[in-house]
């Protein structure tokens, strides 16, 4: 059960991303009537962009601390944003305008070229921007100093990278058990309580201590830690010795205050918390920008006929290019995102992300692509198939996308939300 | 008003429109009638700035407008009602007639205007709510118009009005427009029907393989022999 509440969570969490991916496709299909293939690898731009641009502030800052401020989460999302929105727009500017009106095939393969071009081209590693600290060393009697390696480079080359963690995925469902005073235990790396404690099968046990330290200058300072638990199923009277890591010694524990952290059943991490607020503020934001204003109604009426909305005095041009930034904006948004849950980066013609953007497309046609309810609620259903699918029996679970696609595309052609146009002539 | 001299047009390799001239005084209703094919909608389109033109000038107002885009004609005033009606299949009438409105921010001035096209057509008036797509052809003629005059134009390019419609409709749309004309709106009106066409309009051009054939007055091309045979099916 536990499990299932922690798929649940995880289907959520992933699903508003492919959702935000799959909007980009089905904005721009609804617009111009054409699958934009270059866009998964707008997505693929922006989680690079966003890694880039957190590596290359945190390396300027140097924080030994190692806590990162707020703002380069700030300027991370909005590098990630700007950078697409930027390409998105010249993407359609100078591939797909011209073309505007040559043959829906024309079009299609130019959208696969952009898309091979932007996957090749992330590859070259370019020039570093980023690099660690200088090497010294001693050839031949003589100091000799070196450029540290490369941290980050653009374009960004064809090694994987990790992103850098820029909010700490905190628990939000833990629950403080008890707190109190703490003896140090008799041995090194044990604590004694001073009350009972009991612990149960299946969860995490973690002390989060307070002690007053003294600095060499005489001066105290306070230090928070986070000591591990190893501990057994059990009640423990006062004066049991419970085991710690990292260790501490009896006289380092002395008189400091506790708090006895027990890890709930199914944790709901920060992270997750951000992903699903952000990408649901930003499915509300469009949804009320489709539906509720005058540019809104513009690209509806667009989508319906280009002409006729140039007739009602809708310069198309500019709502087709609003479109494919809106496009990029929302699978930026959602690569600035994707990193946080998943740090580990490939590079950009990895089919790992080949399969990511092709997941979205999935989610776009199963919903009805054209339809923005629709690339929503198929956004979740892949996930939701995907992950609960993999939970029965991993090895098939991109399959079960697949075969939900064809499902799909059999007994309802126009996706789940989609419907067939009938025009009276 | 409108000025047309000597526009030609090509789709490709086809040249639908070689040389037409025609031109619309302030006040006026003039039709353009010719057979399918003849080049009247490519006329409209042109005017409307949905084609280019390959040669001749368009002005309006004396400003010329062959090299605006579709959506600046608009702002100065000219509406276009295309053929085949181009409304939004899946939005609501009432989306349709805002749309109408798009380029206007004036809202007391849009809700009169509003309020004036549903008394001239009651039944879109009963239809605001429903999804345009699902209303009849001659309904979504109404819309159509309806929707063209949100934009409180000088100038309205009509495209076959009348198309596909049951007689009964087509003398009401005919006996409106002529209403959206008296209340001061300059008509350019597209028609196979040439018979109500002449009989609402002043003037007249006979549109042939893309060039201007004939012109003059309506009822006195109505009483010629070459347009009572082509176009009127009297022998
Ligand atoms: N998009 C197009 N591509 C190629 N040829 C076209 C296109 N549109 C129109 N034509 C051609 O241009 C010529 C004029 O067409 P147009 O639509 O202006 O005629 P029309 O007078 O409006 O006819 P109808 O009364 O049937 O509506 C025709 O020969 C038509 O085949
Ligand atoms: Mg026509």
């Amino acid at each position: 059960m536990d499990e299932f509440f922690q798929i649940l969570i995880a289907t959520v969490a992933v699903g508003s991303l492919y959702a935000l991916i799959a909007l980009g496709y089905t904005l721009v299909y609804g617009v111009l009537k054409f699958i934009n293939f270059a866009h998964s690898d707008v997505f693929v731009l922006g989680a690079w962009t966003s890694f880039t641009v957190s590596v290359v502030v945190l390396n300027k800052i140097a924080d030994p601390s190692g806590v990162t401020p707020w703002w380069v989460v700030v300027v991370a999302f909005l590098s990630a944003v700007t950078v697409c929105g930027v390409v998105g727009y010249c993407i359609e500017r100078f591939a797909y305008r011209p073309l505007r009106k040559a043959p829906r095939l024309n079009v299609l393969i130019t959208a696969i070229g952009v898309s091979l071009l932007l996957q090749n081209v992330g590859q070259i590693t370019g020039p570093a921007v980023a690099r660690g600290p200088e090497k010294t060393s001693i050839k031949d009697g003589q100091t000799v100093t070196q450029a540290g390696d490369p941290l980050a480079t653009v374009p960004f080359g064809a090694s994987p990278k990790s992103m850098p963690k820029l909010i700490e995925n905190v628990v939000l469902n833990e629950s403080v058990m008890q707190s109190g005073n703490l003896a140090g235990g008799a041995m090194r790396g044990t604590v004694v309580f001073d009350k009972p404690v009991t612990f149960s099968e299946g969860r995490q046990y973690r002390l989060d201590v307070t002690r007053t330290v003294a600095n060499a200058d005489g001066t105290t300072r306070v230090v928070v830690e986070k000591l591990n638990l190893d501990a057994e199923p059990g009640t423990f009277e006062p004066g049991t010795e419970i085991r710690t890591t990292p260790r501490r010694t009896a006289a380092e524990l002395q008189g400091s205050t506790y708090e006895l952290i027990r890890s709930p059943r199914v944790p709901i991490g920060l992270i997750e918390v951000i992903i699903v607020v952000v990408s649901l503020s930003l499915m509300v934001g469009l949804q009320l920008l489709i539906f509720r204003t005058k540019l809104g109604s513009a690209m509806r009426a667009l989508s319906h006929n280009i002409e006729t909305a140039a007739l009602m005095g809708v310069n198309t041009n500019f709502v087709i290019s609003f479109t494919f930034v809106l496009g990029a904006v929302l699978a930026a948004s959602a690569a600035f995102l994707y990193p946080m849950k998943y740090p580990g980066l490939n590079q950009t013609a990895h089919g790992i992300w080949v399969l990511l953007g092709l997941k979205a497309f999935v989610a776009a046609v199963v919903g009805g692509i054209g339809n923005v309810r629709g690339a929503v609620l198929g956004g979740f259903l892949i996930a939701a198939i995907e992950l609960f699918g993999g939970w029965a029996y991993a090895p098939l679970k991109d399959v079960y996308v697949f075969a939900l696609l064809i499902a799909v595309l059999l007994y309802r052609p126009n996706g789940l939300l989609g419907r067939a146009v009938t025009e009276k002539v | 008003m409108l000025e047309v001299r000597d526009l030609s047009v090509s789709y490709g390799a086809i040249r639908a429109l070689h040389g037409v001239s025609l031109r619309v005084e302030r006040g006026e209703i003039v039709t353009l009638i010719g057979s399918n094919g003849a080049g009247k909608t490519t006329t409209l389109r042109a005017i409307s700035g949905l084609v280019k033109a390959q040669a001749g000038t368009i002005a309006y107002e004396g400003q010329s407008i062959a090299k605006l885009a579709a959506h600046e004609i608009v702002k100065l005033g000219m509406s276009h009602a295309p053929e085949g009606r181009g409304i939004f299949p899946l939005m609501t009438v009432e989306e349709n007639l805002e749309l109408g409105a798009y380029i206007r921010h004036d809202h007391s001035e849009i809700a009169k205007d509003r309020e004036m096209a549903l008394t001239l057509f009651p039944r879109v008036r009963e239809r605001l709510k429903q999804v345009a797509g699902t209303l009849s052809g001659g309904e979504q003629q109404m819309v159509a118009i309806a929707r063209a005059l949100m934009a409180r134009p000088k100038l309205l390019l009509l495209d076959e009005p009348s198309l596909g419609l049951a007689p009964q409709i087509v003398q009401t749309i005919f006996k409106i427009i002529r209403d959206i004309n008296q209340r001061g709106t300059t008509i350019l009106l597209v028609e196979q029907n040439a018979h109500m066409a002449l009989q609402i309009a002043h003037r007249a051009y006979v549109l042939e393989t893309g060039a201007i054939a004939m012109e003059g007055d309506a009822k006195e091309l109505a009483k010629s022999d070459e347009v009572r045979k082509a176009y009127l099916g009297v022998a």
